[in-house]
């Protein structure tokens, strides 16, 4: 549904009580539910069997390097903003087996035998997320190739979007378009509608699927007044954002590969790889070859990778990006200036996971600020 | 490397090499590899050999443009890009000259005439031989560079009246590291073929050239404004061997060079190739030289 902010054209309204069944009822349908939940003191995304597992009544204070879980002054299920993981764990998994080969002779024979499609249904994604989803099914079918096994989860899933009622410290969706609200891609939308009235969820329909889920609940429509409470949530999100990607970066960065804003971010930069594995889009990935002990049953897998590695770019004689500098300019022009060229948009949502979760706070708004600023 | 995993009821001979989720929906799955069977294996250098392919299990044929590439796959070992160095003319046999530099390649180096490999491909973009008809052509190779280039001269011999002058300017370490040998002497000895060789350093009993490539391609033998020259060898060759076809007068349009970069997937998905805006796997790894002019300039890109 691409609904005007102000006017959805389906919607409902739910007490907070009916996400429970609303959770039941995608069960129901066959559906494996993942949403947040707070593990070793952060949100992140797993099994839900009940709406009581959600954070209800926390809230994350995010900043560069830092993350911390706080009790929040209201109940609300959806007042924590993004954790550590993405969605991308599960419809593109950190470590998945392509294919298993026997050896036959002097030859082999290539098998397969990968469990059924997951059929996911994803409870709580953000506006950014959906985008990063989006941009993420643009990497994996790119005209002249696809890969099956990504296509067949994303078709199977279900998605849950949930409008954000506060940015996180670290956000920066409003000025990377992507965001706050959700605006298409989902099945269904949730805006918490919280204050000393009522407790209640408007939800907005984004396919027949997301209609046919909402049937099986106890709702009433929504009225012009649920909306007006809807909007408020929806600006107050949008006015509270704190940071913002400086406009014109793809061109910046193109034209300023060698700034030396790249060296001093190359000292402080650790190469740990944290920015690449939060981040939602990012996709790289390597291939790991194993045997079995008698050497007869060979597999090849595909695991997350980081460009911050000197393995990444190895080719006989060295790798090319042997500098920190080199692997930093790497990361932050592919994400915001070569995207562009590859897939058609900025390969960044401002979700802020690469700033909150870098353990040196280094924070890419400021270092493109950084750039501009300094003869760029 | 040789971790244990857990072996799977094994499929019955028969089985079709494709995912059970799906795949008939989404299509094939471009991640597995055919098997294919090693028909010759022909030791070329110390290090380097040749192997011709055919489908295990099938007769179809693989077409390809010159100077495109296959990932090669070692039962166990993992996968390398490889060009293809046959003759388009004939895409029944699948050739590959390899150099064994690492795990894969020596993996590869141990396989007999009848073992079987697993195949992916053909991937990337071909030389322009088609743009080229009616140029003049030159080919600047160095070291292995010569295989992904040798597809393109077989093309241009197999259709010579459709070009101009044609000149093959070849340079390797030693006399020893010289690919290829018999078929230079052979095309040397054609009217219609500039064929130049020349050793970064001379061993034995050399008579030829000593020096750098690029001192070839400052001799000439084409006519620098009707000129499409292709190029391929180590990165530093290539830029010396583009500055010295630009001195000649050869315009960055009509330079073609073929990029190395690491890759695990070649098809886009791994993000290992890149370099600036370009997946070399797919957007290369032949690239017009005015395309990457600007990036090539830049160190650690
Ligand atoms: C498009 C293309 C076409 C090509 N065509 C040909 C061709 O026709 N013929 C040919 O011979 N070659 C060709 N190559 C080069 C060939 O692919 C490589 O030589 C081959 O991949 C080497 O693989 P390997 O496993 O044998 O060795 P390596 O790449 O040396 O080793 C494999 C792995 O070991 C690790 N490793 C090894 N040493 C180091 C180190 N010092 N530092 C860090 N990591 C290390 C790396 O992770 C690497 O991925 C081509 C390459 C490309 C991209
Ligand atoms: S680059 Fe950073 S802010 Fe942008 S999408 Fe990735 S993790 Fe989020
Ligand atoms: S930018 Fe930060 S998170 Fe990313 S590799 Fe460098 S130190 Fe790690
Ligand atoms: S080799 Fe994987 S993206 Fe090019």
């Amino acid at each position: 549904m691409t609904a005007a902010p102000s006017s959805p054209t389906a919607s409902a309204i739910l007490d907070s009580a009916e996400l429970d069944r609303l959770i039941a009822g995608l069960s129901g349908e066959g559906y494996q539910v993942i949403g947040p939940t707070i593990r070793d003191g952060a949100v992140v995304y797993e099994p839900l069997q009940t709406a009581a597992a959600l954070p209800w009544g926390w809230a994350d204070r995010q900043d560069g390097g830092s993350y911390r879980l706080v009790k929040s002054e209201r109940n609300a299920a959806f007042d924590h903003v993004v954790g550590p993981q993405s969605w991308k764990r599960y419809l593109y998994p950190p470590v998945q087996r392509l294919w298993q080969a026997q050896r036959r002779g002097r030859g082999f024979l290539g098998v397969t035998r990968n469990p059924p499609t997951p059929h996911y249904a994803f409870f709580g994604v953000r506006s950014c997320e959906l985008h990063a989803i989006q941009i993420q099914d643009r990497v994996f079918n790119n005209g002249a190739f696809a890969d099956p096994g990504y296509l067949a989860r994303r078709a199977a899933a279900f998605i849950v979007a949930v409008n954000c009622a506060r940015p996180a410290g670290a956000c920066f969706c409003a000025s990377m378009n992507t965001g706050p609200r959700a605006s298409e891609g989902f099945d269904l939308a949730l805006t918490e509608l919280l204050d000393s009235e009522r407790h209640e969820f408007l939800v907005e329909v984004g396919s027949a699927k997301g209609a046919a889920i909402l049937g099986c609940l106890s709702y009433r429509p929504a009225g012009d007044s649920d909306i007006k409470a809807a909007q408020t949530v929806w600006d107050a999100a949008a006015n509270a954002m704190g940071r913002t990607m400086p406009a014109g970066v793809e061109t910046l960065l193109k034209h300023n590969l060698e700034h030396p804003r790249w060296d001093e971010v190359g000292q402080r930069c650790l190469n740990c790889g944290n920015c690449t594995l939060v981040c939602p889009t990012c996709f790289c990935t390597t291939m790991e070859d194993v045997t079995d002990l008698t050497g007869r049953t060979a597999e090849r897998w595909r695991k997350w990778d980081s460009c911050f590695t000197l393995d990444f770019s190895y080719i006989h004689g060295g790798s090319i990006r042997r500098d920190s500098r080199s692997r930093y300019r790497q990361w932050l022009t592919h994400k915001l200036a070569n995207w562009h060229d590859q897939f058609g948009s900025s390969g960044c949502v401002g979700c802020g996971r690469c700033i909150t979760w870098c353990p040196v706070g280094i924070d890419i708004t400021e270092e493109a600020r950084a750039i501009r600023d300094n003869g760029g | 490397m040789a971790s244990t995993v857990d072996p799977l009821p094994a499929l019955s001979e028969h089985a079709p090499r494709v995912r059970e989720d799906s795949s008939d929906f989404f299509g094939a799955d471009p991640m597995l590899p055919a098997p294919y069977r090693i028909h010759k294996r022909r030791q070329e250098l110390s290090d380097t050999f040749t192997l011709e392919l055919a489908p295990a299990d099938s007769s179809r044929s693989l077409a390809f443009g010159p100077g495109q590439f296959n990932m090669l796959y070692a039962f166990g070992a993992g996968e390398a890009p490889v060009s293809i160095s046959g003759n388009p003319a004939n895409p029944a046999t699948l050739v590959h000259t390899i150099r064994a530099v690492g795990p894969v390649t020596e993996a590869l180096w141990d396989l007999k005439s009848g073992d079987v490999l697993g195949v992916r491909g053909p991937f990337g973009a071909a030389w322009p031989v088609a743009e080229a008809e009616g140029s003049d052509v030159v080919i600047v190779a160095g070291g292995i560079g010569l295989a992904p280039l040798r597809p393109a001269i077989y093309h241009v011999l197999n259709q010579r009246e459709k070009y101009g002058s044609v000149c093959i300017y070849y340079g390797a370490r030693t006399p020893a590291d010289i690919l290829y040998r018999s078929e230079l002497e052979k095309w040397r000895g054609q009217f219609d073929l500039t064929v130049d060789v020349t050793v970064d350093r001379a061993t034995g009993k050399w008579s030829g050239k000593v020096g750098v490539v690029t001192r070839l391609v400052a001799r000439g033998g084409f006519d620098p404004s009707q000129t499409v020259a292709l190029v391929c060898g180590p990165e530093i060759m290539m830029r010396y061997a583009v500055k010295s076809l630009k001195q000649q007068g050869v315009a960055n349009d009509r330079i073609y060079v073929s990029m190395e970069r690491n890759m695990k997937c070649a098809v886009g998905f791994c993000g290992h190739c890149q370099l600036g805006p370009y997946f070399i796997c797919r957007d290369g790894p032949v690239l017009r030289f005015d395309r990457i002019e600007p990036l090539f300039e830049i160190r650690e890109l």
